[in-house]
C-alpha cells in the first residue's frame, strides 16, 4: 500500500465502514419489522464494491443488483436517502417506489439495481455501448453474483462486450451462494473468472476481501476499458456472512446449507479487520484515524435513520405518478 | 407527398431521426449489411456507418438490455427484434427493465428506447413465427405500443415515437410492408393516443389496428351493399389508447365489432370491449363482437392457417348478427 495516498486509504476504510455499520443497522430494523420486505445485506462482502467504485470516476457507472446497498455505498450514496427509502418515505432515492432491491441514485451514475438475477449485466453493456457511441471516456462497473453467471444473459453479454470492445468491468462477486445453493454444486468451473477465455477476454480471480487487490486489479481494468482495450471479467472471491435474506431463518427453519464453522472461518478474513492490520502494521495510519472514521459513521448512520423515522410517508396520490416520462 | 412503401416510410423515418439527432441509432440482427430481415434498414448503414447501426449477435435479450442501458447512458436506442416471436427471448428486459425504470426509481431515470419488431401471419411460416403478440405489452404498465397500419402513419409515429422518452414497442405488420400509400414528405409526426376514423358510418363500428384495418374498410366495403353504414376505426397505438374516440362513435353507432389479430382471449379487443361496457353500455343495442384469431397455435397449411385467422368475410357476419 506504499504507493497509494494516505487520502485514497482512509476513503477505503471509510467506504468499508459505511457499508457494514449501514448494513448491520438495516439488519437489525427490518428483524424487528421496522423495514419491510425482502432484504439481501452484503455484510462481509464490503471490498468488492469499495475497491471498484474506488477505482471509477465520478462519471462513470455501475450497474447493481439484489443485494445493492454497498455498490450505492461505494458510489458515493448518501445514507439519509438510502434509509428513507428503505422506510418507504417519499425522501428516498425511489420516493419509496423502489425499496431495497431497486435503490439507486442516478445521478450517481448508477444505472439500476435489478432484482432479477442477472439483468445488469445486458444493462452496463449498453451503457458502455452509449459512451463509445457518444465518443465519451466513461466506463461502466457491472456487479452480479455467481449465480448470474449462470445465467444466459452473462454469457450473450460477455459475448457482445467482446465483440464491439465495450469499456465495461464485469465484477462477480462470489459470495459462495445462490440463495442456498453452494455456487460449486451448480457452477461448471471452480473459477467464474476462467469463463473469460471463452469470450477472448482478460478474467482475473481477485481476492475480494481485500480493498487493495480489488482497487488494483479494477483500476487495471478501467484503465485497459478506457483505452479501448475492451472489457475484463474480475471474480472477487468473497463470502455471504448473512443470510441470502434477512430473517430467512424464519422459513428455513431446521435445514442448514452451510456449517456454522464456515462462516466463522471467514469472519476471521473480514475486510475490514484485513484493512486496518494492514493499515497500522504499514505505521502511515494509526488506530486513533480508524477510529474517528467510525464514529463519525455511526453519527451519520444515527442521523440516516432519524431523518428516515421523520420523514413523510407518500401521498396515496402518488401512486400514478412517474409511470411515464 | 409521395406515394411509397410500408417499408419505405419506415426507412425514411429511421433515416431521418439518425439524421436529426445524433444521440439516435440502430441495433439489431441483420440490420446493417443486410439492411433488415424486411429490409427497412436498407441502405442507412451506408449512410450512417458502423457505429450508429449496428449488426448484433443474436442475442436477443441482451440486444434489449442493452437498450435499456444505451437510453440510460444518454442515447436514443432504436432495437430492432427481427419478429417479434423472437422478442419473447427478451421479455424479461422489456418487462421487468425497461416498462419499470422510471417507476422504480421513482421518476430519476428515463428508458427513451423504441424497440422495432415486424409481427403477423399469413404466410405458411408455422406456429414459432406467426405471431401477433400486442396484448402481452398492452398488459404492462410503463410501455408504449404502437402499431400502425398505413405508410403515413408508420412514418409519422415512428418519428413520433424516437422524439418522445418513454419506452416503446413499436410493432408492424409482416404484411404490410409492401402496402403503398400516400406519406407526407420530411417532418412528419402523428401524435400517440390519437385514433383515426378511417371512414365514418352511422350503424356499426368497427375498431382495428395494423394489418386488419384493411379488412375492417373491405368489410364496410361489402357492407354497404346490404345497406349497412359502417364506421372504421384504426387506433394506431394501444398504449396509450384513444378509447375517447372509440366511445364516441359507438355512441353513434350502438354496435361495436373489435378487429385484430391477436389471439381471441385476452387480446386488446377485449380490454377494449371491457371499456366500451364501462363507459357505454346504455348505448349499446347489442354485445360487442370479437373477430380475432382462433386460440390455436398458427397451423403451417394454407387452408387451415386462413381458417385460423380473422377476415373480412367474418366481420361481415358479425355485422350482420348485430343488425
Amino acid at each position: 500500500m506504499e504507493d497509494l495516498n494516505k487520502e485514497l486509504l482512509l476513503d477505503l476504510y471509510h467506504t468499508m465502514v459505511r457499508i457494514r455499520m449501514f448494513e448491520e443497522r438495516v439488519r437489525d430494523l427490518a428483524l424487528k419489522n421496522e423495514i419491510p420486505g425482502f432484504v439481501h445485506v452484503s455484510i462481509g462482502e464490503e471490498a468488492s464494491a469499495t475497491g471498484v467504485c474506488a477505482a471509477l470516476r465520478h462519471t462513470d457507472f455501475i450497474t447493481s443488483t439484489h443485494r445493492g446497498h454497498g455498490h450505492l455505498i461505494a458510489k458515493g450514496g448518501k445514507l439519509d436517502r438510502m434509509m428513507a427509502e428503505l422506510y418507504g418515505k417519499r425522501t428516498g432515492y425511489c420516493k419509496g417506489k423502489g425499496g431495497s432491491m431497486h435503490i439507486v441514485d442516478f445521478a450517481l451514475g448508477i444505472l439500476g439495481a435489478n432484482g432479477i438475477v442477472g439483468a445488469g449485466l445486458p444493462i452496463a453493456t449498453g451503457s458502455a455501448l452509449a459512451a463509445v457511441v457518444a465518443g465519451r471516456d466513461a466506463v461502466t462497473a457491472c456487479f452480479f453474483g455467481d449465480g448470474a453467471s449462470n445465467e444466459g444473459t452473462f454469457h450473450e453479454s460477455l459475448n457482445l462486450a467482446a465483440v464491439w470492445k465495450l469499456p465495461v468491468i464485469f465484477v462477480c462477486e462470489n459470495n459462495g451462494f445462490g440463495e442456498f445453493t453452494p455456487a460449486q454444486t451448480v457452477t461448471s468451473v471452480r473459477d467464474i473468472a476462467t469463463r473469460a477465455q471463452a469470450y477472448g477476454i482478460p478474467g482475473l480471480v481477485v481476492n475480494g476481501n481485500d480493498v487493495i487487490e480489488v482497487y488494483r486489479y479494477a483500476s487495471e481494468a478501467a484503465a485497459r476499458a478506457r483505452a479501448g482495450g475492451g472489457p475484463t471479467l474480475l471474480e472477487c472471491k468473497t463470502y455471504r456472512w448473512e443470510g441470502h435474506v434477512v430473517g430467512e431463518q424464519a422459513f428455513l427453519g431446521a435445514a442448514a446449507y452451510r456449517e456454522q464453522a464456515e462462516i466463522e472461518e471467514w469472519k476471521k478474513r473480514c475486510p475490514l479487520i484485513r484493512f486496518q492490520q494492514y493499515a497500522i502494521a504499514s505505521g502511515r495510519i494509526s488506530a486513533a484515524e480508524l477510529k474517528k472514521i467510525e464514529d463519525e459513521t455511526l453519527a451519520e448512520l444515527d442521523a440516516a435513520v432519524a431523518f428516515a423515522r421523520e420523514s413523510p410517508l407518500p401521498d396515496p396520490a402518488e401512486v400514478t405518478e412517474d409511470l411515464y416520462a | 407527398m409521395a406515394e411509397i412503401t410500408y417499408r419505405e416510410a419506415l426507412n425514411q423515418a429511421l433515416r431521418e431521426e439518425l439524421d436529426h439527432d445524433e444521440r439516435v441509432f440502430i441495433m439489431g440482427e441483420e440490420v446493417g449489411y443486410f439492411g433488415g430481415a424486411f429490409k427497412v434498414t436498407d441502405g442507412l448503414l451506408a449512410t450512417f456507418g458502423e457505429k450508429r447501426v449496428r449488426d448484433t449477435p443474436i442475442s436477443e435479450l441482451t440486444i434489449v438490455g442493452a437498450g435499456v442501458g444505451a437510453a440510460m447512458g444518454g442515447l436514443k436506442p432504436i432495437v430492432e427484434l427481427m419478429t417479434i416471436n423472437f422478442g419473447l427471448l427478451a421479455f424479461d428486459q422489456i418487462v421487468n427493465s425497461a416498462a419499470k425504470i422510471h417507476y422504480m426509481f421513482g421518476g430519476n431515470a428515463k428508458v427513451p428506447m423504441v424497440i422495432r419488431a415486424p409481427q403477423g401471419a399469413g404466410h405458411q411460416l408455422g406456429a414459432q413465427h406467426s405471431q401477433s403478440l400486442e396484448a402481452y405489452f398492452l398488459h404492462c404498465p410503463g410501455l408504449r405500443v404502437v402499431i400502425p397500419a398505413t405508410p403515413a402513419d408508420a412514418k409519422g409515429l415512428l418519428k413520433s415515437c424516437v422524439r418522445q422518452d418513454d419506452p416503446v414497442m413499436f410493432l408492424e405488420h409482416e404484411s404490410l410492408y409492401g402496402v403503398k400509400g400516400e406519406v407526407p414528405d420530411g417532418e412528419h409526426f402523428v401524435p400517440l393516443g390519437q385514433a383515426n376514423v378511417m371512414r365514418e358510418g352511422k350503424d356499426v363500428t368497427l375498431i382495428s389496428y395494423s394489418k386488419c384495418v384493411y379488412d375492417a374498410i373491405a368489410a364496410a366495403e361489402a357492407l354497404e351493399n346490404e345497406g349497412i353504414d359502417a364506421e372504421v376505426i384504426d387506433l394506431r397505438t394501444l398504449n396509450p389508447l384513444d378509447i375517447g374516440t372509440v366511445v364516441e362513435s359507438v355512441k353513434k353507432t350502438a354496435r361495436a365489432i373489435m378487429v385484430y389479430e391477436g389471439w381471441r382471449t385476452g387480446g386488446a379487443g377485449a380490454e377494449i370491449a371491457a371499456q366500451i361496457y364501462e363507459a357505454a353500455f346504455d348505448h349499446l343495442d347489442a354485445p360487442v363482437e370479437r373477430v380475432a384469431t382462433l386460440d390455436t397455435p398458427m397451423p403451417y397449411n394454407a387452408r387451415l392457417e386462413r381458417a385460423a385467422l380473422p377476415s373480412a368475410a367474418q366481420i361481415v357476419q358479425a355485422a350482420e348478427r348485430l343488425m
